[in-house]
């Protein structure tokens, strides 16, 4: 526990350091913190609106004098508002973060659960004509880019046979359903982002577990275990998997940023109200108050999963626990 | 399973030709035409609204939301002529001066307070106090007196006449009852709106949808359609995937997309006309190459408008003649399109002093090649597109254009600070011509809209001719003389005016196309009886 309580605590430098960085990041793009406020090019918006929404925001003080009045202010817990619509960082987030957890969480145990059971069968096939078939497979779901999956996924189930709708979270007429129907609803509509996800990350998983068996399969225990005469199966899923599963935890674990990261591009073309399209179009409209907590939200993620691969990894492993 | 994954896509191949039959299904002849309530309209947005508050909001999206919830004093006929809406008349007084607004006396709040003049100087406070963050109030602090003689009587007086005023009143009018006392910039009103439309705010989820309703007690009568949902879908291709599904009932595609996949089309009607913008290269009237009218009258000249239309707007566009879109009746019809004559182009080169000497294929002039760069913004294809086509155009008289593109912030800045020599961008204007920001040569200044310095002290005059006069017969004529003007000493290359592309669903019955686009009577719009659905947005 000691453990996990120090890794959290190292988690505070470093989100000061990685906002550091992203102000600057915003300092040296064209135009500074304040290029979201001078976007304008219309004949009804005068300049000296322009400049009073500087003085509003601050942006017409030095960059440092900016930095340390957001850091004075994030000390209170306040992260400023949206140059967009006023509207305060934190609620914003709020609402979609648990959406996009949603779905990446989903998305982990999807790809979990097919590539355990495809690398386990790869491996015990190797280089058969189905071990072939599941490499070329995973292997194009990797490559393709995720967009045009996306679009003909949605073309194929969602117009041609019209098993699911095509974007959003959930219906327009979702109040109206009873609550059984709303799950149903909403499980409908992540069905197609959840198949492109799982997809993307399949291949990588699947060969890591491929891997890892061969790997195990040759070990001197392996063959101890067969010559004591134990049943084929229990070789495999107790003593095999056991081992194997190890590197996947992890790399399952540094597999959440890549999700987090990759919904940008999904999730603006489902539609989806997640994290990902929020973070996208605050770089894109460069709402600098937005972009600061939304990247530093996303550096804090990719720390969790790490630690909680490396916590996955104790539990799985007695020998890491002891130490 | 490659079976599988091949399986699938076969099907997607084969499965294109299952076109279904709606073709005859929505024949306005085969059905009972008598507005009926009931029934929804959606529609797509690429983006989400910021602020259901007229006075804020800067952006399309908002702004489209607070035309169904909120009304003007005056607005905007189909013919474009200025017509009252929460005013019932108005009289121009005082030589111009003052401008009295005699308001509907039924007209009611959404939540049943009754309008009055209150509401309006309320609204006019709000626009020109030092803290809102409106970016509209300049049109306002020209008003030194405002006042309200009674309930329903509203009188503003303006240090000389101003007639774009007229259309600054169709700016929407807030609610004093609800906004006193709170702060305008943040209260939660700008998310749940209380107007005076056809339309009252029902629910806003941030990037998925804002619902209205229809308004019972709206003072021109319920609108018919019972809802009006707006969907943020930010990808411009599944939007049109959402419309081959039949899910939405309109939106704006993409040339290509209007052009193409005809059975998507099946159930809507396809409408286009020329939208209230233009495309155009700037010359920074500063620099030397361009301070003579006769190069800058050749470049435009032996640009291939043609070309371009054809090749970037795919035949969804009409050539611009100068600073005012045929739509409007500002435009100088008289005013022809700038002849593609490469000949003429040469010879008003050759008099400027432009000659190949050196036989290279290349213009110079002593010693040095006629050589310019064209700026332009990153992220828009068209634009990109346009500036080669410009730069081949240009290349056979003998001009090399260098095209420069950057990021919009940058390019912002440039324009400032007048670091540039030519830059190709478009204005989207307002329905008034007045265009005293970007034609006026008190507006040259850092960071104001004639950054080409453009200074024709006729033009000067008559924009501000065209302000101080109300009679639209009188303004007619002074803009069409701007417009002739402008076009000939060429500050610009006018280069086209795109189409606006809206589909709307065959079911909609009372959809009009007009000088005013097609939205102008939405709140008539309705579904016959006979085409309602039960579960109409359940898919």
């Amino acid at each position: 526990m000691n453990y996990v309580l120090k890794r959290l605590l190292m988690i505070i430098p470093m989100l000061m350091g990685i906002s550091f960085l992203t102000y600057l990041t915003i300092c040296l793009a064209p135009g500074g913190p304040a290029a979201g406020i001078m976007q304008d090019f219309n004949p009804k918006v005068s300049s000296e609106y322009k400049q009073k929404q500087l003085e509003h925001f601050h942006f017409d003080k030095p960059y440092h004098v900016q930095y340390f009045l957001w850091v004075k202010r994030i000390v209170k817990l306040d992260f400023g508002e949206s140059y967009k619509d006023n509207q305060p960082v934190l609620k914003k987030i709020a609402s979609r973060l648990p959406k996009t957890l949603l779905l990446a969480s989903l998305s982990l145990i999807l790809t979990f659960l097919l590539a355990v059971p495809l690398g386990i069968f790869s491996a015990l096939k190797q280089n058969s004509f189905w071990d072939r078939a599941i490499t070329a497979f995973v292997f194009i779901g990797f490559s393709v880019p995720v967009y045009w999956v996306a679009l003909l996924l949605m073309i194929g189930f969602g117009i041609h046979l019209g098993w699911v709708p095509v974007t959003g979270f959930r219906s327009i007429m979702a109040d109206e359903m009873t609550r059984f129907e709303q799950i149903l609803d909403i499980a409908r509509h992540l069905a197609l982002p959840l198949i492109v996800t799982s997809l993307t990350s399949l291949a990588g998983l699947s060969r890591y577990m491929r891997n890892g068996m061969l790997e195990v399969i040759q070990q001197d225990y392996i063959r101890t275990a067969r010559a004591k005469g134990l049943p084929e199966n229990k070789i495999i899923f107790k003593h095999a998997l056991r081992n194997t599963l190890l590197p996947v935890i992890t790399i399952l674990g540094l597999s959440l940023p890549d999700l987090i990261s990759s919904s940008v591009i999904f999730e603006t073309i489902f539609s989806y109200p997640g994290l990902g399209r929020l973070t996208y179009e605050a770089a894109m409209s460069r709402d600098t108050f937005l972009i600061m907590p939304t990247v530093a939200l996303g550096a804090f993620l990719t720390l969790l999963g790490n630690l909680l691969a490396d916590v996955c990894y104790a539990l799985a492993d007695p020998r890491i626990r002891v130490r | 399973m490659p079976l599988a994954g091949a399986q699938i896509l076969f099907f997607l191949l084969t499965a294109c030709s299952s076109v279904s039959q709606t073709k005859d299904k929505y024949d306005p002849t085969k059905v009972d035409l008598t507005p009926v309530n009931g029934g929804s309209y959606v529609e797509a947005s690429i983006s989400d609204a910021s602020y259901l508050n007229p006075i804020l909001a800067k952006d399309s999206a908002s702004s489209e939301i607070n035309n169904l919830v909120f009304n003007g004093l005056l607005k905007f006929d189909k013919s474009l002529q200025i017509t009252g809406d929460l005013a019932e008349s108005w009289d121009v007084s005082h030589q111009g001066k003052t401008i009295t607004f005699h308001l509907r006396k039924n007209v009611q709040w959404h939540d049943g307070v009754p309008f009055t003049s209150a509401d309006v100087l309320f609204t006019y406070h709000m626009l020109i106090a030092t803290h809102t963050q409106t970016a509209f109030g300049e049109d306002y602090k020209l008003i030194t007196k405002a006042e309200t003689p009674d309930p329903f009587t509203f009188r503003v007086t303006y240090g000389e006449p101003f007639a774009p005023a007229l259309e600054s009143w169709g700016m929407g009018i807030i609610p004093k009852h609800i906004y006193e006392g709170h702060d305008i910039n943040t209260f939660k009103a700008n998310r749940q709106p209380i107007g005076t439309g056809p339309f009252v705010f029902k629910e806003w989820i941030p990037d998925e949808k804002i619902v209205l309703t229809a308004n019972p007690h709206y003072f021109r009568g319920r609108p018919p359609l019972n809802r009006y949902i707006y969907r943020i879908v930010p990808d411009m291709s599944v939007q049109f995937l959402e419309l081959r599904q039949g899910s939405l009932g309109g939106m704006s595609p993409t040339p290509d997309q209007f052009n193409g996949y005809p059975e998507f089309f099946d159930s809507y009607n396809k409408f286009h006309y020329p939208a209230f913008r233009y495309d155009y290269v700037a010359f920074n009237l500063t620099h030397s190459l361009f301070s003579d009218i006769r190069v800058r009258q050749a470049i435009s000249e032996s640009i291939n408008r043609q070309e371009i239309i054809d090749g970037v707007y795919q035949g969804l566009a009409v050539p611009a003649t100068g600073p005012f879109p045929p739509t409007s009746w500002a435009y100088n019809p008289n005013v022809k399109v700038p002849a593609y004559d490469l000949e003429a182009a040469k010879n008003k080169l050759a008099a400027a002093g432009w000659i190949d000497h050196d036989g290279d294929g290349l213009l110079d002039k002593n010693g040095k090649i006629f050589e310019f760069t064209l700026t332009t913004n990153q992220g828009n294809k068209v634009r990109e597109s346009m500036s080669q086509i410009i730069q081949n155009s240009l290349r056979r008289i003998g001009i090399k254009m260098d095209i420069r593109i950057v990021e919009w912030s940058v390019f912002l800045k440039y324009m400032e600070e007048k670091q540039f020599e030519a830059v190709l961008l478009g204005w989207n204007l307002a329905r008034d011509p007045d265009c005293h920001a970007i034609w006026h040569s008190s507006n040259i200044g850092k960071g104001q809209y004639n950054f080409v310095t453009y200074k024709n002290t006729e033009v000067d005059q008559l924009i501000e001719e065209g302000r101080h006069t109300f009679d639209r017969e009188k303004r007619k004529n002074i803009y069409q003389k701007i417009h002739a003007l402008i076009a000939n000493d060429t500050p610009y290359a006018f280069l086209v005016v795109p189409e606006s592309l809206p589909v709307v669903h065959k079911k909609y019955i009372g959809v009009e196309q007009a000088p005013a686009g097609i939205g102008w009577n939405f709140e008539e719009w309705f579904i016959p009886k006979a085409w309602q659905t039960k579960n109409e947005l359940r898919s």
